[in-house]
């Protein structure tokens, strides 16, 4: 600096946790703020007790109101003062404490001579602080200066302007709009950050039209924009552009594909990478276009900069994904950098590399990730592990060094989370890899001899006794189990005695050294142990003989409960024990494979219990309703469908309750007038238009009173089993008396009246139950081809493929599987799993192949799966007619 | 769609991770709470990362100090950082930002500091100059767009005011100012 800075007195102890601010108190300062109002102002001691002020505030220190207002209007008196010094505390305090519009005013003036001030600083700061704390009204006031401030010759006083402008569009945008002259001139200047402002804006102003966007994209392209920054924004802009233009894949130019790549042999880095990772996010990339911007890349990856590796390891960890070839030329310099000091760099690597590696490689880089994994948190260690399990079900043929790597780092020190990604991934392989089963479940026994978590020993203990019977010699793993029934708490050595009575049941050559082991549990201090050897020895005849294991016994040990837990509890609690009573939920219910020998869960979680269910409620309300009783169990009730306009005197909304044979509209009213009772509430349907409904019963409603939401039901007979379909409109009828407002008391005389409803539509979709299965492939295996029903259909022209999707998700109301219905960005083609139980309690499985056929145009193919001929074809009726 | 690099926060921690001054630029963290669970976390995460280069040997702990800044994901930010005595000095920006020029606002910031504090950058300086720093703070950012990112025109713009405010100057722009304050301590020191 060629100037001393202002100092403050340094004659203090140096003491380690000196602070000038030791001890600071918000009611101390207050005071101090007193010198502010001085006829005579100290400068410097101003300037101190703003700062103090400021430390507090940053602190996270608040004002109250009163405080603040106090010392706002203290603040402005120091606008008296020359000194800079102090001012520019005075703007950074005003701006801090963002005073409200009332005070504004006080200050306004102030800041405006500052604003025409022959000083560029005091123009430049009153500029961006008038902005921040304006609004509308004052800003016509001071556009003229405004306007002239961001022509002005003294860049700092331009980009003020600007800057103020870019946040002004947003409260403000016709004011802005009207500076667009002068920011176009602005966009020419010298200065640098100047045109980059300038730039910023001039696009925020015309970044509605297209063409005016285009215009501007190709004039800046041509010439020379000077900033790095502005060059950044230029290649944004590009590349939306890019985006929006209609792509001519005849010709295989895209317009400005030049202009990114030129800006590869740009002088600044920054440009240098927003090009390459705007070329890389281009749609449909081919690699042609993407070749010049890996080789920039590639080049930052041994730079010496943490920041430059780690931007390019982050931007081809993205290409990987779509482009893997088009990566691997990178490859030798990705893996030196598995021994980055930056984890985060190290590890993008390491699962960059494992997308692009090739079979050859795998072994090689298995060892160099061994090194690697002892030195990183367990957040980078799960993701290394989620891209090694991808890395081997890509190369099923690599099973054994991948399966060993896994039951390595299972030994290691960990986390539970880590823990559990681990047993995941070996769980996944097994079910997915035949070959790796054995080594698998090997390594699960060893794992669980010296596990310390209960829970991951549990499901390790569950999924043995599934897949361990099925395997060339059940027999040795029975050690690795019953070890657990000596060695470990009692919730696993339930689990234990469990898995133990599998083996029994499906293997008969070990039944009589399985019944010697469970009768030692007979004698466990745990009565849970106790109760579960006891129920397995007589269930699987331990009585001595050996005999065949019947199909009743199978079930029991290997089907899964099919109630979700919480109905479960929930039953048990009013004492009803006929498991056939416990209610379906819609979301949790694991749909229940066919054979329970195929069962395979996929990984060992068990689906998340979902939140206790509106249907529950729904079931009780309509149970407790004595005609309705008759109709059977509720198959499925609707989510609420509004009838009403918001804030309308009456609020109905509709839920539609699906029986076999039957259907109930239940009308959730509500009174929104204080001065109205209505009596006698009943909802008019007329179902001309849905021809296969009669009416057979309603509910009316004896009394609505203001603002207590209220209930009537109507009751149709339908076709059973059937998705009949069709229209109905409402008419709420009732009878309105007048209420006192001061008394609250109803007259004794009331009007007929009736309110025109919205109507309300049957859709196939209310016929569908939204439920989910745990491993779709699974689940489609086992259906079996008996009834499917596979079509293809045209979409027509769709805004996206995401829409298209949506769209027949809805249509279908089925419950989307694995994460399918999420499309990724770009893609052209896509297949999302739908799985649900259709009226009559067949289960369907859909299987939707999505594809961009023309620029626009959506085709489908439709493959449904079903217990049900019928029920396949009526799903492809649903999207025929829909 | 944002298509201007926005900052989301700048960061100046002390060793143990406590605030000598902090700005934030974005509603993500509403209140001052979730900015200090921020500020925890980010720095536990950098601490951790560093302390094994750190922790080596001395001569690996001064070259860290000339290093170049540092880089990690966190929550879905992108956080660019610098460490140098007892100061923590970090930005941040949104998942998409170009970490170059994140990088580039950290290292205006940081050399700014090192100019207005005239070498001696650690805490308890810091703390003594708390308004230059705020004033640097206020100068780098405005509501999230970058107002400037070279380290001389930021400080020149900070320490303006201790010059003197004389009408030659104001004719001149600041950076101007400085260079030719420049050109006289170099011609003065070659006498």
């Amino acid at each position: 600096m060629a100037q001393p800075l202002v100092k403050k007195d340094d004659d203090r102890d140096d003491e380690v946790d000196y602070s000038p601010f030791l001890g600071i108190e918000k009611g101390a300062v207050l005071q101090e703020a007193r010198v502010f109002n001085d006829p005579q102002l100290d400068p410097r001691r101003c300037s101190q007790v703003i700062t103090k002020l400021l430390y507090l505030l940053n602190q996270g220190e608040t004002f109250t109101k009163v405080e603040a207002t106090e010392v706002f209007f203290a603040v402005t008196k120091l606008f008296q003062s020359r000194d800079m010094g102090l001012r520019r505390m005075v703007y950074v305090i005003i701006k801090e404490l963002s005073p409200s519009a009332d005070e504004v005013i006080i200050v306004t003036s102030s800041l405006m001579k500052d604003m025409t001030s022959k000083t560029d600083m005091y123009r430049a700061n009153a500029i961006r602080v008038l902005c921040r704390i304006t609004d509308g009204t004052l800003l016509t006031q001071i556009e003229r200066y405004l306007k002239q401030a961001i022509v002005d010759k003294n860049p700092v006083v331009a980009s003020a302007a600007l800057v103020s402008g870019i946040h002004l569009l947003q409260t403000n945008p016709e004011i802005v709009k009207r500076w667009s002259n002068e920011v176009q001139e602005a966009v020419q200047s010298r200065a640098a950050l100047v045109q980059f402002h300038a730039l910023a804006l001039l696009h925020q102003i015309r970044q509605n039209d297209r063409l005016a966007v285009n215009k501007l994209v190709s004039s800046l392209t041509r010439g020379s924009v000077r900033s790095p920054l502005a060059q950044c924004l230029l290649i944004r802009y590009t590349s939306q552009v890019i985006r929006e233009s209609t792509n001519d894949t005849q010709t295989g130019d895209r317009p400005f594909y030049d202009f990114l790549e030129g800006c590869l042999r740009h002088k600044a880095e920054m440009v240098i990478f927003e090009a390459a990772r705007a070329i890389t996010e281009l749609n449909g990339v081919t690699s042609r276009e993407l070749t010049p911007a890996i080789t920039v890349l590639q080049l930052f990856l041994s730079s010496s900069k943490p920041v430059l590796r780690f931007a390019a390891v982050r931007t081809l960890n993205k290409v990987a994904m779509s482009h893997p070839t088009a990566v691997t030329n990178c490859n030798i310099d990705m893996e030196s950098l598995i021994s980055d000091q930056n984890r985060s760099i190290a590890t993008l690597a390491i699962t960059t590399l494992l997308k692009t590696g090739n079979e050859s490689s795998v072994d090689r880089l298995m060892k160099q990730i061994t090194n690697f994994m002892s030195d990183i948190a367990d957040e980078f260690k799960i993701v290394v592990v989620d891209a090694i399990r991808s890395l081997c079900l890509k190369f099923p043929l690599k099973h054994r060094s991948l399966m060993n790597f896994l039951s390595n780092i299972l030994r290691e020190e960990g986390g539970f989370e880590y823990k559990k990604a681990i047993v995941d991934s070996i769980v996944i392989l097994i079910r997915d890899i035949p070959e790796a089963k054995e080594s698998g479940l090997l390594h699960l026994c060893e794992f669980i001899e010296d596990c310390e978590f209960t829970y991951l020993s549990t499901q390790i203990l569950h999924f043995l006794g599934i897949e361990g019977p099925k395997t060339s010699d059940p027999s040795k793993y029975i050690r690795y189990i019953y070890n657990r029934v000596h060695l470990e708490n009692a919730t696993v050595r339930a689990g234990a005695v469990s898995t133990l009575a599998k083996f029994g049941a499906m293997v008969d050559g070990l039944k009589p050294r399985i019944f010697v082991l469970l009768r030692r549990c007979l004698f466990d201090n745990d009565d849970e142990v106790r109760d579960r050897a006891t129920l397995y020895l007589n269930t699987l005849g331990g009585d001595g003989a050996v005999v065949e294991t019947d199909e009743g016994v199978k079930e029991f040990l290997f089907g899964s409960l099919d109630v979700p837990l919480v109905n479960l509890e929930n039953s048990l609690k009013n004492y009803a024990f006929d498991i056939n009573s416990v209610p379906k939920d819609v979301k949790t219910q694991p749909l229940a494979e066919k054979k329970a020998t195929s069962k395979k869960p996929t990984g060992l979680g068990a689906p998340p219990p979902g939140p206790p269910s509106t249907v529950d409620a729904y079931e009780k309300l309509l149970s407790s309703i004595p005609e309705f009783a008759s109709f059977g169990k509720l198959f499925k009730s609707s989510a609420p469908v509004e009838l009403t306009e918001a804030e309308t005197e009456y609020a109905v909304n509709v839920v539609k309750h699906i029986f076999d044979g039957h259907v109930v509209f239940q009308y959730n009213c509500r009174n929104t007038i204080p001065e109205q009772l209505l009596e006698n509430v009943t909802v008019i349907v007329d179902a001309s238009e849905a021809e296969e409904f009669a009416e057979v019963d309603s509910k009316p409603l004896r009394q609505l009173p203001y603002d207590s939401p209220g209930q009537t039901f109507v009751a149709f007979e339908k076709p059973e089993g059937v998705s009949a379909v069709g229209k109905f409109s409402n008419m709420l009828r009732f009878i309105v008396k007048e209420v006192d407002p001061s008394t609250g008391e109803a007259e004794d005389d009331g009007v007929e009246d009736e309110y025109q409803l919205e109507d309300l539509e049957l859709v196939a979709a209310d016929y569908m139950l939204k439920v989910g299965v745990s491993n779709f492939r699974n689940a489609w295996e086992s259906m079996g081809v008996d009834f499917e029903h596979v079509d293809e259909y045209g979409l027509g022209p769709r805004d996206s493929l995401a829409e298209a999707v949506n769209a027949v998700i809805n249509l279908l109301g089925m419950q989307p599987c694995e994460g399918t219905e999420v499309i990724p960005p770009n893609s052209r083609s896509h297949t999302c799993l739908l799985s649900g139980v259709y009226i009559g309690n067949v289960k369907v499985l859909v299987r939707l192949q999505f594809g961009l056929d023309g620029p626009k145009d959506v085709a489908m193919k439709l493959a449904v799966r079903s217990e049900d001929g019928t029920v396949s074809d009526a799903i492809h009726e649903i999207v025929a007619s829909g | 769609m944002e298509l201007c690099p926005l900052i989301k926060n700048i960061l100046l921690l002390d060793s143990e991770g406590k605030r000598i001054a902090v700005k934030y630029y974005s509603d993500d963290w509403p209140t001052n709470s979730a900015k200090e669970a921020f500020e925890k976390a980010v720095f536990a995460k950098t601490q951790k990362t560093n302390a094994r280069t750190d922790g080596v040997n001395h001569v690996d702990l001064l070259t860290k100090v000339n290093a170049d800044a540092e880089i990690t994901m966190f929550d879905n930010y992108v956080v660019v950082y610098k460490f140098v005595q007892d100061l923590h000095f970090f930005v941040t920006g949104g998942e998409n930002e170009n970490e170059i020029i994140l990088a580039a606002v950290l290292q205006g910031f940081f050399d700014a500091v090192g100019l207005l504090l005239r070498g001696t950058v650690d805490k308890k300086e810091a703390l003594e100059n708390l308004d230059l720093i705020l004033l640097c703070l206020d100068e780098i950012v405005d509501g999230g767009i970058i107002l400037e990112t070279d380290a001389n025109v930021i400080a020149g713009k900070v320490a303006s005011h201790s010059m003197d405010a004389g009408a030659s100057l104001s004719e001149q722009t600041i950076t101007q100012a400085l260079a030719t304050a420049r050109e006289h301590l170099t011609r003065s020191l070659l006498k």
